[in-house]
């Protein structure tokens, strides 16, 4: 992904637009999306230097519309008449651009795809970006991207999902895929903000674009407020969440004068005018977590009773055990580490041989003062990570532990 | 997505403990269809990263050096040439049940009078990202 310039920002904007009404017209995904990336293509290549057209929009759907219909000819005769017929229409009104971004949105994330194939489709589709692009950030091959983005788009057309808003006891199930979707896309860029894969960060800005299009959708839900605030929330941190080496800074140990106060100040914003409206969901509760963290001037400030609350709740709405893991550190810091490696203990082997599990063991044992047992847990930890920063910190926590308690009793 | 290396050494396996060299030209030419086809499938599929092949242990060196001193230099025949890596292919995908189904095929690659070799294929996890919650 390069830089964003004007005329780059208003493709990726104009993108989603252009191919739903090609869509809607033609009723093929899969050579619409076709078509469209090449008419961003050939903008891409005229525009700087011819200058815009009078209506951008109108010049892609018409030169997307003439691949199409390019494209379309070269098959069978009946298609081809088919096709061109359809291509002489004129463009719908302007008024269904909306509709027609947010149908495209559902359809990029369907539930029938994998979250792999839903990810490419959605970052190609809806965020214009090239397949170059996108197999760069996910460090695969252009030409096995290319595959990935075209089984993505074969699935959606034998799948047969027409082109149309989901019926309304379908489309909070839809809902929740896309979020995910614009979720997985968020941390694939925020987790490698460390370490070697610094280039993948934009996967980051390019989810928090795509979510800030899905609010300006539908502001009332809030779940997307919440989703939204969530990734602004945490990315606020990321100037911080490295060391110069590329290392990893857990949140304890952050410089928080170098959190983004922009985006928290907005991220805050957004939370607390979803919590008012009722009706709360997982992401605005992971969201108010986050905006709980990020309003502490220094970490003990964190408000940790209200965090542990959170996490309670968080619990019964997902049943998930690894939100159990972070409620059991905020038990400890809220109670002490006897509450939270009992938390740990009532998971049983519900994580069993997970390494997260160790870490947070080890965190916990070591602020119980339990050097020997702490150093084990850090040293099994760092064995069982698929994560190099992630390795490198337990091991560097087992090192230091060792290293204090040899001093302590060597004094 | 998560990627893995599938290793693979020249100890052969149980379906085949002979040297390539000594097999049918037929089988080779089997072996090496099998391979090619394998590579098309994970390309298709969308999985594939990288696959390739290593020049042979006769051009195989091990280099150390003390940070000081010109480095010390051993080339072969190595008594251990069979443990050392043959080739690799790199795969993303989706599962590490789909990573072992793949080393599975590769594994029963054919091997004389297309026997499957049986060879033993290393699954190894690529590192990745850390977790979101650090």
């Amino acid at each position: 992904m390069t830089a964003g310039t004007g005329i780059e920002d208003l493709l990726r904007e104009l993108a989603p637009q252009v191919l739903g009404v090609l869509v809607r017209r033609s009723g093929d995904f899969g050579a619409a999306e076709d078509a469209v990336q090449e008419a961003l293509l050939a903008a891409a290549l005229h525009w700087p230097a011819d200058g815009l057209p009078d209506s951008p929009r109108a010049w892609l759907i018409q030169t997307a519309g003439r691949k199409m219909t390019d494209q379309v000819r070269s098959e069978q005769a009946r298609r081809r008449r088919e096709g061109a017929a359809a291509m002489r229409e004129p463009p719908p009104a302007p008024v269904t651009d909306r509709d027609d971004t947010l149908i495209l949105v559902f359809m990029c994330c369907h539930p029938a795809l994998t979250p792999a194939s839903a990810i490419a489709l959605t970052l190609r589709a809806v965020g214009g970006l090239t397949t170059a692009e996108i197999a760069n950030a996910f460090l695969v091959p252009e030409a096995t991207m290319a595959q990935r983005i075209s089984r993505a788009k074969q699935r959606i057309k034998s799948s047969a999902v027409p082109f149309a808003m989901p019926a309304s006891d379908d489309r909070a199930q839809r809902l929740r895929s896309v979020l995910h979707v614009l979720y997985l896309i968020f941390n694939e860029g925020y987790t490698s903000s460390i370490g070697p894969d610094l280039h993948r960060t934009e996967l980051s800005g390019e989810a928090i674009r795509l979510a800030r299009m899905v609010h300006a959708m539908l502001p009332g839900d809030g779940e997307v407020t919440g989703l939204l605030a969530l990734m602004l929330l945490n990315d606020a941190r990321r100037p911080a969440r490295t060391g110069p080496g590329g290392e990893l800074i857990p949140l304890a140990e952050q410089d928080r004068s170098r959190w983004d106060q922009a985006l928290i100040a907005e991220g805050m914003a957004l939370i607390t005018g979803a919590l008012a409206q009722g009706s709360v969901g997982e992401y605005q509760v992971q969201a108010a977590i986050a905006a709980l963290h990020d309003e502490a001037a220094r970490v003990e400030d964190t408000d940790w009773p209200q965090i542990l609350a959170l996490y309670g709740l968080l619990e019964r709405m997902t049943g998930n055990p690894m939100v159990a893991l972070n409620r059991a550190i905020a038990a400890a810091m809220a109670r002490g580490p006897a509450a939270g490696l009992a938390l740990l203990d009532a998971l049983g082997d519900r994580l069993a041989g997970h390494y997260r599990l160790d870490a947070v063991r080890a965190h916990l044992l070591e602020m119980s003062g339990d050097t020997e047992a702490a150093v084990a847990h850090y040293r099994a930890a760092a064995g069982r990570t698929t994560s190099v920063p992630e390795r490198h910190y337990l091991t560097s926590q087992a090192a230091r532990l060792r290293a204090q308690d040899e001093g302590g009793h060597g004094s | 997505m998560t990627k893995f290396m599938l290793l693979q050494n020249y100890e052969g396996g149980a379906g085949c403990q002979l040297p390539m060299a000594e097999w049918a030209p037929q089988d080779i030419k089997a072996h090496i269809d099998f391979q090619h086809a394998l590579n098309a499938e994970l390309a298709a599929a969308g999985e594939l990263v990288d696959a390739q092949g290593l020049a042979g242990p006769e051009l195989a060196m091990f280099v150390t050096s003390d940070g000081a001193g010109a480095p010390v230099v051993t080339d072969g025949p190595f008594p251990e040439s069979k443990e050392l890596l043959a080739g690799y292919r790199m795969i993303d995908v989706e599962s590490q049940a789909r990573a072992v189904e793949i080393a599975a095929k590769a594994s029963a690659a054919p091997g004389p009078g297309g026997v499957p070799i049986q060879q033993p294929i290393e699954v190894r996890q690529v590192m990745g990202a850390p977790s979101p919650d650090l």
